[in-house]
């Protein structure tokens, strides 16, 4: 019982915060809404005896996406102030009704799949140590493929994000 | 024997390479090239004595070879040495020999005298080739060299629009007698299988070989009309008059002493093809042609022209011969013809250039005694063309002849015409030379004529001699020439001349040959006196006759209004067929091409044109529709991604329910 | 552990459509890609769930594929943002529906 209204706590801000993130006008309070989501997973994944990853979540969404985003929306600040840009916001009728159709066909297949009804496997824990253990055995070759896909992923950022050279910078 | 036959082939080659080397040369080596084609036809002169040696002794000898296979058959050539063939060459090299000496002096002014001087070494070339030929393919060959030759020669000045024409007519004339005789030549090698005259020492030309007498009959008389056309005989003789246009030497040579005697040469190479109806038609033939030709020659007033008229009518002599008498008969007249008439044109040459290139002997008169050598020689031309008895050629050959027409079991009517032609011939030969030499000179031209230089004078002897010398080989009293021919010896025996067989016709001969040189010596000796521009005294006499005879019967005219008009009428015809019928074919088909293209450039318009067109916009529209679904907008895919995944999923649940 | 797997599958299908509809309606660039981190997180919520309530969790391979998602995510973030501040210096704009370059 202590459970249940834990997960529906849990459920409800992380609920809330997404659709506030959705919603809002103000992009600052749609990150911090944002960040607030990422957090109630977060709690939720800890709530499902997985620690480790819960706390990945909030050191990567929480203090890192989210601090990204924040600063991403500070740096493109000028965009909402383009004229078009009030009319921008009332389009929902473009991605509300596709929204609700995949939720409907997901919930519905939810509901109509039989298997799904089980109980959890007692006693599961996973420490660190075993973590650790798996990703340096079994999933040592995806580690390593994640680590150059960062590390391409970090020189792609910095060079997309550079300065242009001062020949083109009238265009710009 | 067997050693000078082996070097036949040169008697015509050396003249060829002479011809060959003057073609090469430049015009300005005048010496050099008379000297190369004089000296070559020295070689074949000594070439044919040496034959001519060899044939004394022994009979016929033949190298023959193959030129070519085809099939199963094979085409063999070659050359023969026989009395007939050693005599021919004897007499042509001879008489080339003398006529190129000669033509030194004639031509010396002649600019283009190289190009004279090839032309005279190809044609002797041609002829000694034609004389030693083996086969009748080779024979036509150098025929139709001789042919091309003469044509050369005879247009030697075409800058002369009379001279051009003349070449054209006497090759054209010649070429519808050749026609027969190829297609005479044909027919014999379809009958017989070859055209070789002896192959291993046996005649091939037996009427047998060519299928019968009706067969070999048609095919002596087709080749017969090659003989015609090249001897002038009628109705093919129009040409050798006209070409007297060509210089004297060439008149000499070809057009009187050589080439037109290759066609009696031919009927007696292939004188055992003649059947008795072919022989029957040749004589009847030469008779015609000999009087017909002479009545012509009584009338003309042009020295060469008369000479021409004359030299038809010895070859009718020869035809009429051959046809009564045989090889031999045609054959004695054929070789002192051909030096005394050589002597009477290269005399008649030498009077032309002394009156500074005059041709009408009413113009002439009293030359005796400006040109004393060609007088006496042109003399003794003359006397031998009329058959004054016992001292010239002329009058044993011909006396020959008519002897055999004498007894010729055909008909006495060609003898008769023999007489006639005897006469005729004697008339107009003392007409020529009344007017010529006798008398007083008629224009300042002949008053001022020059004798010629001694290259042109020691022709005249020597040929002077021989066409009194050569008249003894044949005599009835020793018929040396007559059994050199046919194979036997002959006896010396004066009896022979007094029998009853040839006496009567020889007194005969002899009364009307002198009836003929008396009459017209009256007439013509009074005539002679008086001013140039009265009429001929037989044109007085007989004005209209003269007229009709002075025009050569009007056949040329005849001719001109028969055959040359209904040629260009049938041209004319194949014109308008070519230009109306064929050329309306080709512009329909053209117009029909037209259509076609048009309808294709329609079609390629309206229909490839425009569906293309219209497949084209469709899929533009089509690309314009699709590409509208590709709008950049991001929102945009993955808002169709959200449907596609709902849809998928829905088919995949009621897939699975 | 009384909440069931079917009460997290819902939670993450709500996670996931909200995060589609705001991608798909808000037109502020950063918005989509906030769209687009909670349709991921939504995933991963699944990863989680099934290894939770999976027969062998002893293997960890929820976990893994989570750890790894998080991971990509996170080189996706960033250079999702960087792209959209490069687009954004040309074109003084972060709005996607003038991003029309690539149009048909």
């Amino acid at each position: 019982m202590l459970n249940e209204i834990a997960f529906l706590l849990c459920a409800a801000l992380t609920l809330a915060g997404a659709v506030a993130a959705m919603m809002l006008r103000n992009l600052v309070h749609c990150a911090l809404c944002a960040a607030g989501a990422f957090a109630g997973l977060a709690a939720i994944y800890l709530q499902l005896d997985a620690e480790f990853v819960g706390f990945a979540q909030l050191l990567i969404y929480v203090g890192a996406i989210a601090i990204l985003i924040v600063f991403t929306v500070l740096l493109t600040r000028g965009a909402e102030i383009q004229p078009g840009a009030a009319s921008s916001a009332s389009s929902w009728w473009k991605g509300v009704p596709v929204g609700a159709l995949v939720l409907a066909c997901l919930i519905w297949s939810i509901m109509a799949s039989p298997s799904l009804v089980r109980l959890p496997s007692p006693n599961v824990h996973a420490p660190v140590k075993q973590i650790g253990e798996q990703l340096m055995n079994q999933f040592v070759m995806p580690l390593e493929t994640i680590g150059l896909l960062l590390t391409a992923a970090l020189l792609g950022a910095v060079v997309i994000g550079l300065r242009e050279p001062r020949t083109s910078e009238p265009n710009s | 024997m067997e050693s000078i036959i082996q070097y036949l082939w040169l008697i015509p080659t050396a003249p060829l390479l002479a011809a060959g080397a003057g073609a090469l040369l430049p015009r300005r080596r005048r010496r050099l090239s008379a000297g190369l084609a004089i000296g070559a036809i020295s070689i074949s002169f000594l070439l044919s004595c040496a034959a001519f040696w060899a044939t004394l002794h022994s009979g016929r000898a033949t190298s023959n070879f193959r030129w070519f296979d085809f099939g199963t058959t094979s085409v063999q050539m070659g050359w023969v040495l026989d009395p007939l063939g050693a005599i021919m060459a004897v007499m042509v090299a001879l008489v080339s020999l003398l006529i190129f000496i000669y033509s030194l002096g004639y031509m010396a002014k002649d600019e283009n005298f190289t190009r004279f001087f090839c032309f005279l070494a190809l044609f002797a070339a041609a002829m000694l080739g034609l004389v030693i030929a083996n086969s009748l393919l080779l024979f036509f060959m150098c025929w139709e060299l001789v042919g091309l030759a003469s044509y050369l020669l005879i247009g030697f000045w075409f800058q002369k629009p009379s001279a051009a024409a003349a070449a054209k007519k006497a090759f054209i004339v010649t070429r519808i007698g050749d026609l027969g005789f190829l297609v005479g030549m044909l027919w014999l090698y379809a009958k017989a299988g070859t055209h070789l005259f002896y192959d291993h020492g046996q005649g091939c030309l037996e009427p047998a070989a060519a299928g019968g007498l009706v067969a070999s009959t048609a095919i002596a008389l087709l080749i017969f009309c090659g003989a015609v056309g090249k001897s002038g005989q009628i109705p093919l003789h129009v040409w050798l008059p006209d070409a007297m246009e060509g210089p004297t030497p060439v008149s000499a040579l070809i057009h009187a002493a050589t080439m037109v005697a290759a066609g009696v040469f031919l009927i007696a190479r292939v004188y055992p093809l003649m059947t008795p109806g072919a022989l029957q038609v040749v004589t009847w033939v030469g008779a015609l042609t000999a009087v017909f030709a002479a009545s012509i020659a009584v009338a003309q007033s042009d020295i060469k022209r008369i000479l021409a008229y004359s030299t038809v009518s010895q070859l009718g002599y020869m035809m009429m011969g051959l046809g009564a008498g045989g090889v031999a008969v045609g054959m004695f007249h054929l070789t002192t013809h051909a030096f005394f008439k050589a002597l009477l044109f290269l005399g008649a040459g030498s009077v032309i250039h002394g009156c500074h290139e005059e041709q009408d002997i009413r113009k002439m008169g009293g030359l005796r005694l400006r040109l004393p050598v060609t007088f006496a020689t042109y003399a003794v031309g003359m006397m031998a063309l009329s058959g004054v008895p016992l001292f010239f050629s002329g009058f044993w050959s011909k006396d020959a002849i008519l002897d055999a027409l004498h007894h010729w079991r055909g008909s006495q009517v060609p003898f008769y015409l023999g007489l006639l032609g005897a006469f005729l011939t004697a008339f107009y030969m003392t007409r020529q030379v009344c007017r010529v030499f006798l008398g007083k000179p008629m224009t300042v031209e002949a008053e001022h004529a020059h004798e010629s230089p001694p290259v042109m004078t020691v022709p005249l002897l020597i040929l002077a001699a021989l066409a009194v010398m050569v008249g003894f080989f044949g005599t009835p009293a020793w018929p040396w020439f007559q059994a050199y021919l046919d194979g036997g010896s002959a006896g010396f025996d004066l009896s022979k001349l007094m029998n009853e067989h040839q006496l009567p016709v020889m007194l005969l001969s002899t009364a009307l040959v002198a009836a003929g040189i008396v009459w017209s010596g009256w007439i013509y000796g009074r005539a002679s006196a008086r001013p140039a521009r009265e009429a001929d005294p037989l044109e007085v006499a007989q004005p209209a006759l003269f007229a009709c005879v002075q025009k050569k019967f009007y056949v040329d005219e005849f001719y001109d209004a028969t055959v040359v008009r209904l040629t260009t009428a049938f041209a004319r015809f194949c014109d308008w067929l070519d230009r109306v019928v064929l050329g309306g074919l080709v512009r329909a088909v053209c117009w029909l091409a037209l259509a076609l293209a048009r309808l294709d450039r329609n079609v390629d318009k309206s229909v490839v044109n425009e569906g293309f067109d219209i497949g084209t916009e469709a899929v533009r529209g089509a690309g314009q529709w699709v590409s509208r679904l590709q709008n950049g907008q991001v929102q945009r895919y993955l808002r169709v991604i959200g449907l596609a995944f709902c849809g998928l999923l829905i088919l995949l649940l009621w897939g699975c329910a | 552990m009384t909440p069931s797997l079917n009460q997290y599958l819902v939670l993450s299908a709500l996670l996931f459509g909200i995060g589609l509809a705001g991608a798909l309606a808000r037109r502020n660039a950063v918005l989509v890609l906030i769209g687009l981190e909670l349709m991921l997180n939504a995933a991963n919520l699944n990863f989680i769930a099934f290894w939770r309530f999976g027969p062998h969790p002893e293997k960890l391979m929820g976990l893994m594929f989570v750890l790894f998602s998080i991971a990509i995510a996170a080189g996706e973030a960033a250079l999702g943002l960087a792209l959209v501040i490069a687009i954004y210096r040309h074109r003084r704009t972060a709005q996607v529906d003038r991003f029309d370059s690539l149009k048909g």
